[in-house]
């Protein structure tokens, strides 16, 4: 074991800690959860009845609160009759890690109940669908917006005003006027999704523009640089990493108003699905839903990080090892990434 | 003070310093700044950061510009460069007046301005595409470039992979690459060790042996000025005015065995009276105070 301290100010973490902290992370909430869900004296404020007894409203597999349990089999035991039975639960809007865990697989062969209502990859596929517009349409828009924005100050003057007082309009409060314009179908849905994203997104991607360090556009000057080129050989190029995070950043929250826009219009997607299985009360399917959601989140960005890596090698001195490889097997005769030379060249 | 009399005068040039430059004087002047002045807006008023600034730099001439911190000598060239505009006066190259940033007055900044994006070739073709160069003829003359800087074996290298020293040089060689009539350099080693530095200096003699560039060299480093230049420009403070120009007197080929020669100390003494001038008042006595922990046995 390394004599590194855990607590070291503004020291990196060794790679095994790194990854280990990570694991962490996910096992604390689950442990938690866990504990919650199998040790049955923590919390458990509900009875499930097996057995109703004399009680005449019990049935069997009903969750009572547990004081009413007790004040209803005093009642009972105090008028001669048989006590009802049962065991320690917790509420139905809490169920076990494996229920749920089960749900992730049987969430996606749970056939619709209704005609009309949808399996869980449609829905899933759908709402991806509407993310993937939504974004793309307001990224189109937005990051050559942006980049105009931050290149140029009288353009910022002119616009940025306006999309700041914008974005602090919530976007879900547009809905009924996108449904008015552009019906209940997806439209709508997309079109608060580019709200949500596009007045955030000018700003953002303005304000990274702006952070392109002057002495590279002076530099670029001197080398007979003109203004269009500024932009689009300097500006663009120099804060094409930044953007890229800003961007990651920024589909994250376009999740937040998926929910928000599918309810807009015909609800539909993974909102529909989520509120569906809570209505026939299979919250063991909205959680597992919601972890989807999470999971493909998660995934994604791991993917585009992983991607931005690959693309902006220039960014940094470190390769780790499958950078290395990777650069190599994609970068073409572009990249030699060679190791580092050592300082004080004496050619 | 040390006496002057083992010295020579810093003026007195051998008759073959002095025949080179009188052939230096002979080419035209490619650069002339004519009663340039910058003034800033500043909390407390104006501040005149350069006044009256005129100088005129012959085809193929080394120039350094020295002087104490705050004489205006980044602003100076940063007006040269176009980067700023100055209040008065007008600058002149090949008997032009120009103003805003150009290709024919190349620049090398102080911090590392290569782009990060870009592989050292493509760094070095930046301002050859930027002409309209095709990207075939653009390639080729950048390998050139990098060539006579030393790094062919760096040009398909990102910056990032380079030490300090070697970027200078890929950023000198960007600067060549268009052309330039004049080269700026704004202390371009200052960020350098003192080993590095020096190979840099005796690199840059080489390159500008070889090129036919006027250099405008800013600087603070005494001894860097003596080594590079023709002629050193000497400015002072508050405001920025040139207090004298000095033609160095050591002859070249320039090597590291002259810093020692009489005409480099004489010159070096005079830029130290220039820059830090003798103090004639002796400093009022203040008295000692004792940071030593009490018991410590002092005297």
């Amino acid at each position: 074991m390394s004599r590194e301290p855990w607590f070291a100010v503004l020291r990196p973490l060794s790679g095994r800690r790194r990854a280990g902290l990570w694991f962490v992370s996910f096992l604390w909430p689950l442990l938690l959860w866990s504990a919650v869900s199998y040790v049955p004296f923590l919390w458990h404020p509900m009875i499930h009845v097996t057995a109703p007894g004399d009680v005449t409203w019990f049935r069997p597999d009903m969750l009572i609160d547990r004081h009413e349990f007790a004040r209803e089999s005093e009642k009972i035991l105090a008028a001669g009759g048989r006590a009802p039975e049962g065991y320690r639960a917790n509420p139905i809007y809490l169920p076990a890690p494996h229920c749920v865990a089960r749900a992730l697989y049987t969430a996606f062969i749970t056939k619709p109940v209704l005609r009309g209502d949808t399996w869980l990859h449609e829905s899933l596929w759908l709402s991806i669908q509407t993310i993937f517009w939504g974004f793309v349409i307001s990224s189109a828009v937005g990051v050559p917006l942006g980049i105009l924005c931050g290149s140029y100050a009288a353009l910022s003057r002119v616009t940025e005003p306006l999309v700041d007082f914008i974005r602090y309009m919530p976007a879900p409060a547009f809905g009924a006027l996108m449904v008015a314009i552009f019906g209940i179908y997806q439209e709508p849905k997309i079109a608060i999704i580019f709200i949500g994203t596009f007045f955030q997104q000018v700003l953002v991607v303005a304000n990274t523009v702006r952070k392109v360090d002057p002495a590279l556009i002076e530099a670029a000057q001197t080398l007979g640089a003109n203004r269009r080129k500024l932009v689009w050989r300097v500006i663009v190029p120099a804060s094409l990493p930044d953007l890229y995070n800003d961007l990651r950043i920024l589909l994250g929250w376009a999740w937040t108003y998926l929910i928000v826009a599918e309810v807009v219009g015909i609800s539909s997607g993974i909102t529909f699905f989520i509120n569906q299985q809570a209505k026939y009360r299979n919250f063991d399917n909205v959680y597992a839903a919601i972890l989807i959601i999470g999971f493909i989140g998660l995934l994604t960005d791991q993917i585009l990080a992983f991607v931005g890596q690959r693309l902006f090698v220039w960014r940094s001195g470190r390769a780790s090892r499958l950078r290395t490889l990777a650069g190599r097997l994609f970068a073409g005769r572009y990249v030699l990434l060679f190791p580092e030379e050592p300082e004080g060249d004496n050619t | 003070m040390t006496p002057a009399a083992d010295l020579p005068d810093y003026r007195s040039q051998s008759p073959a310093v002095a025949e080179r430059f009188r052939r230096i004087k002979e080419r035209p002047v490619v650069l002339e700044i004519d009663h340039l002045g910058r003034r800033f807006e500043g909390q407390h008023g104006p501040v005149t950061a350069l006044r009256d600034i005129s100088l005129r730099i012959h085809r193929r001439e080394l120039v350094c510009v020295i002087g104490p911190s705050g004489c205006g000598k980044s602003t100076l060239i940063r007006i040269v460069a176009g980067l700023d505009a100055p209040t008065t006066g007008r600058m002149l190259v090949d008997g032009k007046e120009t103003s805003g940033p150009c290709p024919e007055r190349g620049m090398v900044f102080q911090g590392y301005t290569l782009f990060p994006w870009l592989t050292v070739k493509r760094n070095v073709m930046f301002g050859l595409e930027m002409e309209g160069m095709g990207p075939d003829q653009a390639e080729a003359e950048a390998r050139q470039w990098i060539s006579l800087v030393g790094l062919d074996r760096f040009a398909e290298s990102y910056p990032h992979q380079l030490s300090g020293g070697m970027k200078q040089r890929v950023a000198i060689a960007r600067a060549l690459a268009p052309n330039p009539r004049v080269l700026l350099m704004d202390e371009p080693f200052g960020a350098l060790d003192a080993q590095t530095r020096a190979q840099m200096q005796a690199h840059l003699l080489e390159i500008w042996r070889n090129v036919d560039v006027t250099i405008l060299f800013i600087t603070h480093d005494l001894d860097e000025a003596i080594f590079l230049a023709d002629r050193i420009v000497v400015l002072k403070a508050n405001p920025g005015e040139i207090q004298e120009i000095i033609e160095v007197p050591v002859p070249r080929p320039r090597s590291l065995a002259q810093v020692s020669s009489p005409e480099f100390l004489a010159t070096r003494r005079r830029l130290d009276e220039l820059i830090h001038p003798p103090v004639t008042e002796p400093a009022e006595h203040l008295p000692i105070i004792r940071l030593t922990q009490a018991g410590d046995d002092v005297e």
